[in-house]
């Protein structure tokens, strides 16, 4: 039953939802509203599970002194003010003018930002790995992004006036963007929605189980 | 009687006067006619004497069901006032009125210049209603014709969709017939997928190197299926990783994943035979926030330093940022994603990338289970009509361009039905 309860569960939804999608007719018009209404239902008891299991983690680190305790500290800290200040400020915490807000963004927003911002670094060291010319394929790659690159800044265009309008810097790129990429990507994209239907079904049909643990 | 001269020239020249007095009376009266009719043809004119800017109203209005809902929405369209057509409009805007089941009318929309068309969403199937436009100037205001009265109606399928249904019907019934031929033990080749096959060899090298095996889901709920794919691939690595008593930690920023990922491994190493061997701790909530949770990833990765990342199911801009972080350590990483943008970034920062279809053929090819293979062979069917419309298509749009062929402007406009159906 432990299996066979959620199985039956997986392919009944399963089944509802592509119905829903080609029926317009109540009840199946409705269908995709209520079940976003119990999926925010169970998500927002989840985050209890979710809270707790961090405090939880947390705490322990504390009491027993194990390595970067101190983090575990400002974790909980963190957690305590946060939801405090939400708590006492009620409906209206996220309005401007109040602490919540005030924290969220002279605190958190800056922070976040500052993890975004290393992608910046991130992007030049993967992108110097990545353009290493070591066989053809790499040599490509390396030859697209640089037209690419220099069709996006007006030095392109500067540097490549001597040629047919058609064959300045911005124009290949564009082609390339328009053509080549698009081709490619659209091909993955087949494939994408291919491997959704074929996923989709196996668990329909109950003959993928591995996120039920596995398994027959 | 003798006329002289001088009369003769006299009336002659009295003839010529009236002569040309009646041809300017004539120009006058014409020039007059042809000011009148020129302002009785231009309908945004303005009477001198009561200033109103007249226009005229709307025309061909015409209440409509709105096709294949749930009878909620009735459609409505009109050609709009002609003065609403010319360059130096004096249309300042529709004011649109309904009446239900025949009583007061009321405003239901004040429209802009040049609208056509309005889907009224506030409609129930029990009631009758009827509408008309107002068309208003600075200071005039002329009104439609009223509208029959009409009900919205239900429908039972979406025929605008009937396409899709078709071929997603063909793509599952070849899914099916494949899982049953593989069940029959029909015997199905699948092409070697590296980073699957890698996935032994990178638990192993973990275990080797006494350190964890780090498995992070993407940063979506359990309502996306790149998600899902994760879940079953994971179901997979946690076995392997208990057979070869491994460890394992997976940070998640979904409460949801959390349970579904404890709940995965536990019957994973139930399945090894290690019941013991399994903890809660393994999978532990982090947060909501996208960069909040990059932070604490990264964090325990420079901490931790494990051997081997997996990367897999939806990631966004934080995709590069954790996968550099990865190499940075020195763990060997498994990467896979369905979104486009971020493969890119995978490919150059990961040892091993599944591509978009790879991620959800990767709990069927690990199995090696012959009814999910199955599965994976029905998806060719697909890719090879995929294949099939592209070269017709390109073939319709070349062949009626370059030689002007009926029947392949047709093809093409067909197939642009076809695919361009919501």
């Amino acid at each position: 039953m432990r299996r066979e309860v959620p199985l039956l569960i997986t392919g009944i939804v399963g089944v509802v939802f592509v119905l829903q999608y080609f029926i317009p007719h109540w009840p199946f018009s409705q269908v995709n509203t209520w079940f976003s209404d119990w999926f925010s239902i169970v998500g927002a008891f989840a985050i209890w599970l979710g809270a707790l299991n961090l405090l939880k983690i947390s705490a322990l680190k504390v009491i027993g002194k194990k390595s970067d305790w101190g983090y575990a500290i400002v974790i909980i800290i963190s957690f305590i003010i946060m939801v405090a200040i939400g708590f006492a400020e009620g409906k209206e915490f996220r309005e401007q003018g109040t602490m919540f807000s005030w924290l969220y963004e002279y605190v958190y927003s800056p922070l976040s930002a500052t993890m975004f911002a290393l992608l910046a670094f991130f992007v030049a060291s993967a992108s110097y790995r990545a353009f290493r010319a070591r066989n053809l394929d790499a040599t490509l790659l390396l030859m697209a992004g640089f037209l690419i690159m220099l069709g996006r800044v007006p030095v392109g265009d500067s540097i490549s006036f001597f040629l047919p309008e058609n064959y300045q810097f911005s124009q290949v790129a564009s082609w390339i963007m328009t053509w080549p990429q698009t081709a490619g990507q659209r091909a993955i994209m087949i494939g994408i929605a291919l491997g959704l239907v074929s996923t989709s079904l196996r668990i329909i049909l109950g003959i993928e189980r591995a996120h039920l643990g596995g398994g027959d | 009687m003798r006329v002289g001269k001088s009369t003769f020239l006299h009336l002659c020249l009295a003839f010529s006067l009236s002569l040309i007095l009646i041809l300017i009376l004539l120009t006058l009266v014409s020039a007059q006619e042809v000011d009148s009719l020129r302002s009785s043809t231009d309908s945004a004119y303005t009477i001198p004497d009561s200033g109103l800017v007249l226009v005229a109203p709307v025309t061909s209005l015409i209440a409509e069901d709105y096709k294949y809902d749930d009878g909620e929405q009735l459609k409505l369209s009109w050609v709009p006032s002609i003065d609403d057509q010319l360059v130096d409009s004096k249309v300042l805007g529709y004011r649109l009125f309904r009446s239900i089941d025949g009583g007061t009318p009321e405003i239901l929309a004040k429209l802009p210049p040049g609208t056509n068309s309005f889907l009224d969403r506030t409609v129930q199937r029990e009631r009758k209603y009827q509408y008309y436009l107002e068309t208003f100037s600075e200071n005039f205001v002329v009104q439609s014709i009223v509208t029959a009265a009409i009900s919205p109606e239900r429908e039972w399928l979406n025929l605008d969709r009937g396409w899709l249904f078709i071929i997603a019907l063909f793509i599952s019934i070849a899914i099916i017939f494949f899982v049953e031929k593989a069940k029959r033990g029909h015997k199905l080749y699948v092409r070697k997928i590296a980073g699957l096959e890698a996935i032994d060899e990178a638990v192993g090298r973990a275990t080797e190197m006494g350190r964890p095996v780090l498995f992070i889901p993407g940063i979506n709920d359990m309502d996306d299926v790149q998600t899902l794919a994760a879940l079953t691939i994971l179901g997979r690595v946690s076995r392997t990783i208990a057979d070869y008593d491994s460890q394992i930690f997976m940070p998640v920023s979904r409460s949801l994943v959390m349970t579904a990922a404890r709940e995965t491994i536990k019957t994973s190493y139930m399945a090894a035979g290690r019941p013991d061997a399994y903890s809660d701790d393994m999978v532990n909530y982090v947060t909501d926030e996208q960069f909040g949770y990059v932070a604490a990833v990264d964090g325990l990765m420079v901490r931790e330093r494990p051997a081997t990342v997996f990367l897999l199911g939806a990631f966004f801009a934080e995709s590069l940022i954790l996968a550099e972080t990865g190499n940075s350590v020195g763990a060997i990483q498994i990467a896979g994603t369905a979104r486009p943008a971020q493969l890119p970034f995978f490919i150059a920062a990961c040892d091993f990338t599944l591509i978009g279809e790879e991620l959800f053929a990767a709990s069927a090819y690990l199995s090696g289970e012959p009814r999910q293979l199955g599965s994976l062979k029905g998806q060719d069917v697909g890719k090879g009509l995929a294949m099939s419309v592209i070269i017709l298509g390109v073939l319709a749009v070349t062949i009626a361009t370059a030689w002007d062929v009926e029947i392949m402007h047709n093809v093409h406009n067909w197939l642009l039905g076809v695919f361009s159906s919501n």
